[in-house]
């Protein structure tokens, strides 16, 4: 091929520059959707609770707020949905302790290795539960097995008793394993769990706790 | 493999480099596979090493030493190239090796927490010693920044060789792919509490590494082993490259967005993530009928001069077509059954996932990265024309087999569970332990489970064939 080609098509030069061309185009496009995005998904202030302006991501706070997961007509899926206030481990989280019990949360969950048996936000390990809207998770309801298992009276409580002693609380052959949480860090992990469900995930996982059928088989 | 550099073919200490990369690669591959049959037999007796070593602990060890024998012997696979494409020897021979031992020592400690410490408290200290606890990049922080440390040693090699030596189009491509693959690494190097700020630049590492720079990488191998190994035509080869290298970053990188379908991000990355991932398996179509076609030309060539084989490479060529049809099935086609948000929201975060997970990393990776390592074997013991042992068909088949076994099996797993927990039963805990308690997933699990262990006898003649061959063949 030491002539020039006859047709661009078998041109190495023009396919050279058009692979940098594409290439360069969607990098930019996506850095400029990246600009977008993270705007819409950083975390909500404290104010934008109170003032019932809908985050993607809401601020720690949310922990002080009843959550709901549900169907939205205009967009068409589930959606969360933020409330009433209500007490979380018996009390109302300022601000700094919100964030701070957040970051005990967030830094426990990558710590004790929870995405290697569990799925976040549908990510992680296929062994155990998706834990994206596991604090709306009927289980721990107040007619649900978890809270006469644990013995508590509160979700919160239930959830974190079960935490710091998973496999005295077993609910199948397969069990989480004690890892040695602590009572502060189980405090954060619940949190945690209850901050994540508050995030608009586009209607993932869908029909959430909203039992549709039986298997009719074992 | 245990005598290549002692054997001394070598001409290049570049090659001799690439030779101890591919040894510990090896060693860590076998790593992976005991990891995944731990916990594949976890699936199915919850109870075994229970609290002792959990699956949490045989996953992250099984992806981890999977990344990392990958990313060993992709390393190894450019030192041995880079004589052969650049025409020299590479520019810091003695800081290469000394960087492959902190490396390797760096991986050591990192394996032996994991397996001995295994969990921290939840403070920062965890993430800098013990773990980060993110899928894929578990790797303590201390460790993060001796791979960076260690991999700027090994790009600098590389570019500095590039520059001074001969500049060919695979070498253009490779220098420029790089790039681009180590500088991702550090969108995965911080700490947020926002999870879906943590997910979305978290999927910049994972996704733009084996859907973009990683299959770039596997199409400049390609047409690096190509040449070598049946003569093909580097004009051909280079243009068809870019050809690659224009489809695969075209669709790669904004496929990006089928990863932000439900991690908080906005609703566009629906339509965008649907049409570019969609796309992704049309490069992959490409490289297939590529590999075939050069075969073929070369072969019909050879034949009408009155030769019999165009191949100087049995068991490489075996490898690499193994790699082209591999990478189509398994990364593109089921890849391709669960990228459209439709199918998605359903499929997300199941076996389907696991099911894609293995046959691609295998049919697109580790396929290629074992034909580099015969090709490897051929040079260390200045083998003219290599074929295929027994063992290297026996180990090729049943590694193929037990792959593409595992692969039905966890899909029909995640066929169940999708339909039953997701569909049915509302993706709750109960629903999640229904799903997997059902008879059929039980049984798909077992599958799995024998699958695994064809997989791991594969790996076993694949090692004997590795530390044989060149030996063998040498003699004769």
């Amino acid at each position: 091929m030491a002539e020039q080609p006859k047709s661009v098509w078998s041109s190495i030069s023009f396919w050279r520059r058009s692979a940098a061309w594409v290439t360069g185009f969607a990098v930019v496009l996506l850095i400029w959707l990246t600009f977008d995005t993270i705007g819409q998904i950083t975390m909500g202030t404290d104010a934008d609770l109170q003032n019932g302006v809908t985050k993607r991501v809401p601020a720690p706070t949310v922990i002080n707020y009843n959550i709901k997961y549900e169907m939205n007509e205009k967009r068409g899926h589930e959606a969360p949905v933020i409330g009433e206030k209500e007490s979380f481990f018996g009390k109302e989280w300022s601000v700094d302790e919100a964030a701070a019990l957040l970051h005990l949360g967030k830094l426990t969950s990558q710590a004790k290795n929870c995405m290697n048996c569990h799925t976040l936000l549908g990510n992680g390990a296929y062994y155990a539960p998706d834990l994206t809207k596991a604090w709306l998770d009927p289980a721990w309801n107040n007619d649900g097995p978890m809270m006469g298992m644990t013995g508590k009276s509160t979700r919160e409580e239930a959830m974190a008793e079960f935490l710091m002693h998973p496999s005295k609380y077993p609910t199948h052959a397969r069990m989480m394993p004690d890892l040695g949480i602590t009572a502060e860090e189980a405090k954060g992990l619940v949190a945690f769990l209850k901050h994540m469900s508050s995030i608009d995930t586009n209607g993932f996982p869908r029909n959430f706790g909203k039992e549709q059928g039986g298997t009719y088989a074992k | 493999m245990l005598n290549s550099i002692k054997a001394n073919k070598l001409q290049f200490e570049s090659q001799k480099i690439g030779m101890m990369y591919f040894r510990v690669a090896i060693i860590l591959f076998g790593a992976q596979l005991l990891m995944g049959l731990i916990a594949a037999i976890q699936f199915l007796y919850p109870s075994f090493l229970f609290e002792l070593f959990d699956f949490s602990v045989a996953r992250m060890v099984h992806i981890n030493a999977l990344v990392v024998w990958m990313l060993y012997a992709m390393i190894g696979s450019v030192y041995y190239m880079i004589p052969d494409e650049t025409g020299r020897e590479v520019i810091g021979a003695g800081i290469a090796k000394l960087a492959f031992w902190v490396l390797t020592a760096a991986v050591t400690v990192v394996v032996l927490v994991y397996i001995f410490v295994q969990v921290g408290s939840g403070t920062e200290m965890t993430i800098w010693l013990i773990n980060e606890g993110r899928e894929y990049l578990e790797a303590p922080r201390w460790a993060d920044i001796g791979i960076v440390v260690v991999v700027l040693v090994f790009y600098f090699n590389v570019f500095a060789t590039y520059l001074k030596g001969e500049r060919t189009g695979v070498m253009t491509v490779m220098v420029a792919n790089l790039f681009a693959l180590a500088g991702l690494y550090l969108c995965g190097m911080f700490f947020t509490d926002n999870i879906s700020i943590d997910q979305y630049w978290w999927w910049w590492v994972i996704h733009l590494w084996v859907e973009a720079t990683w299959e770039v990488f596997v199409g400049t191998l390609a047409a690096y082993a190509l040449i070598k190994i049946i003569g093909a035509k580097r004009e051909i080869v280079e243009m068809w490259l870019w050809i690659e290298v224009l489809m695969l970053f075209g669709s790669g990188v904004l496929g990006l967005g089928h990863h932000y379908f439900w991690i908080g991000t906005p609703e566009y990355w629906w339509e965008i993530g649907a049409l570019f991932s969609a796309l992704e398996p049309v490069p992959l179509v490409a490289m297939f009928v590529h590999v075939l076609y050069d075969w073929g030309k070369e072969q019909g060539q050879v034949e009408a001069e009155g030769g019999a084989h165009a191949i100087n490479n049995g068991p490489a060529m075996a490898w690499i077509v193994t790699n082209a049809f591999g990478n189509f099935l398994g990364a593109g086609i089921w890849g391709f059954f669960h990228t459209l948000p439709q199918v998605n929201i359903y499929t997300h975060g199941t076996q389907f996932t696991s099911a894609h997970g293995h046959l691609s990393f295998f049919g697109a990776y580790a396929t290629i990265l074992i034909g580099m390592m015969y090709l490897g074997l051929q040079g260390a013991y200045g083998i003219k024309n290599m074929r295929a042992t027994k063992l290297s068909k026996w180990a090729i088949f049943m590694l193929v087999f037990g792959v593409l076994g595992m692969a039905v099996s966890l899909t029909i797993a995640g066929y169940e569970q999708v339909l039953v927990e997701r569909a049915e039963l509302g993706a709750t805990w109960e629903a999640f332990f229904t799903a997997q308690n059902l008879i059929w997933y039980v049984q798909a699990q077992g599958w799995r489970l024998v699958m695994g262990v064809v997989t791991f006898v594969g790996f076993a003649l694949l090692v004997v064939d590795l530390l044989t061959i060149g030996k063998k063949e040498a003699g004769e």
